[in-house]
């Protein structure tokens, strides 16, 4: 399978193909058969590419399937390569996104343009494939861009809805500044190093020629670092590029669950562990990652815990998780960025789908004041939704708490790390514990505040059942993998797999982490627990046991809470300082000055040039036949006279009669 | 022997009469009677330059004008015909019915 990688994003765009161009008149039942075959044969593809790469005792592949762009000594490949970050990537995409695909049949059975939605999910998961097997930045690019234009397909996929259609032009636009970023980045790498694969930039040989001073701290490497971050802060929604995210939840919800929360939103903290090499030789780039990660973590979680839309508090909760991500990126634990990034992607899809399922059983209501006491009657949904709030609140022995501890852990003792950001990502914990678990008792405990005559509450189908309970299981042992190190009795078994990869990057952070001992780490996983069960109190004390509570300390710090209700009011800075400038200049300067007075001007003069010089010279065409005669007669005169008179012929003939 | 100038100017004369002709008449017949006229003219002009320049090349232009014309006439007529039976008038003034 290895040798034929090509297949496995090559699946999912036949699915997008056949469904987009035949799916119209097909039922639905082809349609989905279809879409989750696809993916299907995808994720056994992928399944079996990595067992192969196993069994081959875990050697980097790499392979030039065509050339793509050849320019001078510039070459595009389509290269695909796979490695140990590759097969954690590939396995998390396919297979939860397989999951997606499968609840998505059932969430969407009931919606007009059917085919069109899984022609556009198979189509996204072409491009994430592509984006996480390229083997160089330009095709990665081209994975980066697809995803961004599925991203907005599906954001806008009710595109009746206002509101929908603009939260797609404003997902894709500001995806595009981060990407301005990331397009000059790969310019700066090409222009310095004179290639564009991974192979070649980060070779041990090139790498280690490479000595932080050589570059400077505003250096090349530096540059380079920050522009590419740029481009993840826009797809990976870090500060200050992370409005777009809470808007996307316009789409449907499997669509936040796989593209808004799993899948796309890591593909940053994927290009930064990717360019680790180029990363860790830059101090200052990766300071600017991990206060960037950690202010995103914190900002967003505080906005988190007043929202009252079930899908903006997850929203709001995924960009606080992916900045946890890229300060565990910063502080130099890639392993640990990767591993939150993995069991994110388990309990953040389980998450989404499970409010899904709740906004389906409500009948579309999403707001949270409106539900309550819905643990009885969907019990499985509760009981998955549960499993996933635990595992991001960060309890042992779910997948949360391991991915969190490490990397609390790491920013802790690392030596990028330092206690400011250690503070912050705790405090960050104490944060997602409450607003997940307000969520949970909002939602399903306490007294029901809806109408229960008219709203008719009823568990969701099997299909979008299954999908849950399977993620729900990932979400309880997902985290395992790295259970043994902590509690002393064996390898952390995802770190030494990811090993190869990072190597180089983890000396210091393992170096640290042999010093401080073993005991650091465990005081600190205890610390994190309890920050995470005081989170639980104090939620459990304001929303069950005291409900009135939360809106007399809403009165009692109005200037706050209306700050948080509102964001922060970035959205309205945004459009203060950037999008009515830009609008009031497109308008008047592009718009009325250039489009209108110069283009249009000059294309409408030319036609009423033409215009008027044919209504003058018309009247030549009298009709009458003398006039025509004449006409003739004095063109005969006009080419005599030029013969005779600008040329030699008159002498000639002259001479002759002469 | 007549000199060239002679049958030039000769030619000249008839070749501007019908021009004049051309122009300034309003029967179709005569127009195209003066078309004729001017063909002639050419022709006499190149039969004299033929003659003095001792080559035989303008009396093979020549013959080709006289085939050119008889055709010319053939068709020339056919549409005058076609005008006057339509039309009931040979007076170009009234043959406009494309004017704007």
């Amino acid at each position: 399978m290895l040798a034929y990688l090509w297949i496995v994003p090559l699946l999912p765009l036949l699915g997008s193909a056949i469904n987009g161009l035949l799916g119209a008149k097909w039922p639905n039942k082809y349609v989905t058969a279809t879409a989750i075959t696809s993916t299907g044969l995808s994720f056994l593809c992928a399944v079996e590419a990595v067992r192969e790469f196993v069994e081959s005792g875990q050697a980097f592949f790499h392979k030039e399937f065509f050339t793509w762009i050849t320019a001078g000594n510039f070459r595009a490949g389509f290269d695909l390569q796979m490695d140990q970050l590759t097969v954690v990537m590939v396995l998390v995409v396919t297979g939860v996104g397989w999951l997606i695909h499968i609840y998505s049949t059932g969430y969407m059975a009931h919606e007009g343009g059917y085919y069109r939605f899984f022609s556009y999910l198979n189509l996204f998961m072409f491009f994430m494939l592509i984006l996480v097997l390229a083997a160089n930045y330009v095709l990665l690019f081209v994975g980066w861009e697809g995803v961004g234009l599925s991203s907005y397909l599906l954001i806008g996929f009710w595109f009746l809805k206002r509101s929908a259609s603009d939260a797609g032009k404003k997902a894709f636009i500001v995806n595009r500044i981060g990407d301005f970023g990331f397009m000059l980045g790969m310019f700066w790498l090409f222009q310095k190093f004179g290639t564009l694969d991974f192979q070649t930039l980060f070779d041990a040989k090139h790498a280690g020629g490479w000595s932080v001073e050589a570059f400077g701290q505003l250096g090349t490497l530096t540059i380079a670092c920050l522009l590419l971050f740029m481009g993840a802060t826009g797809k990976s929604a870090q500060l200050p590029l992370y409005v777009w995210l809470p808007d996307a939840m316009e789409g449907p919800t499997p669509v936040s669950a796989l593209i808004h929360a799993a899948t796309m939103v890591t593909a940053g903290v994927y290009v930064v562990a990717r360019s680790h090499i180029l990363f860790t030789h830059s101090p200052t780039a990766m300071l600017v990652v991990a206060i960037v990660g950690c202010a995103t973590a914190f900002f967003a979680a505080t906005i988190g815990l007043v929202q009252t839309d079930i899908k903006k508090v997850l929203a709001y909760s995924t960009v606080s998780q992916l900045g946890y991500m890229f300060l565990a990126c910063g502080v130099g634990a890639f392993t640990a960025g990767i591993f939150h990034l993995m069991t994110h992607a388990f309990f953040k899809a389980l998450l989404f789908l499970a409010a899904g399922s709740v906004i389906h059983a409500m009948g579309g209501e999403q707001e949270m004041p409106k539900m309550g006491g819905l643990s009885k009657k969907i019990k499985w949904t509760y009981a998955t939704m549960f499993v996933a709030t635990l595992a991001i609140a960060g309890i042992p022995p779910f997948a949360g708490f391991f991915s969190k501890d490490a990397i609390l852990f790491s920013s802790f003792q690392s030596e990028r790390g330092g206690r400011i950001l250690y503070g912050f990502g705790l405090l960050t914990a104490l944060l997602t514990a409450f607003y997940m678990f307000r969520l949970i008792f909002l939602t399903f405990n306490g007294k029901p505040r809806y109408d229960e005559k008219k709203v008719h509450v009823h568990e969701s189908p099997s299909s979008m059942l299954g999908p849950l309970v399977v993620l729900a299981i990932l979400s309880a042992i997902g985290g395992l993998l790295a259970a043994p190190a902590l509690l002393g009795i064996g390898p952390d078994y995802f770190t030494s797999f990811l090993a190869p990869v990072f190597g180089g990057a983890h000396e210091a952070v393992e170096a640290g982490a042999e010093a401080a001992g073993h005991q650091l780490e465990l005081i600190l996983a205890g610390v994190a627990f309890g920050t995470a069960l005081i989170g639980i109190v104090i939620a459990y004390w304001l929303y069950l046991k005291n409900p009135r509570k939360p809106d007399d300390l809403a009165k009692s710090m109005k200037p706050a809470y209306n700050t948080l209700l509102n964001k922060y009011y970035v959205d309205e800075l945004y459009a203060f300082l950037v999008v009515r400038p830009l609008l009031w200049l497109s308008t008047n300067a592009f718009w009325k000055g250039i489009d209108v007075a110069v283009i249009d001007g000059t294309v409408n003069g030319i036609a009423h040039g033409a215009s008027a010089t044919g209504d003058g010279v018309r009247h030549s065409q009298s009709g009458n036949t003398r006039s025509y005669a004449v006409w003739v007669v004095a063109g005969a005169i006009i080419v005599l006279a030029v013969v005779f008179y600008w040329s030699g012929a008159a002498k000639t003939v002259l001479g002759v009669v002469r | 022997m007549v000199p060239t100038n002679y049958y030039v100017i000769l030619s000249a004369i008839l070749f501007g009469l019908g021009v004049f002709a051309f122009i300034f008449k309003r029967n179709v017949i005569t127009i195209f009677m003066s078309i004729e006229l001017m063909l002639n003219a050419v022709n006499l002009a190149f039969v004299a330059f033929s003659q003095a320049l001792g080559k035989l090349d303008g009396q093979v232009f020549v013959l080709f004008v006289i085939v050119v014309a008889a055709a010319e006439a053939a068709v020339g007529l056919g549409i005058i015909i076609l005008i006057a039976r339509n039309r009931q008038t040979l007076n170009v003034e009234r043959v406009d019915l494309l004017k704007l």
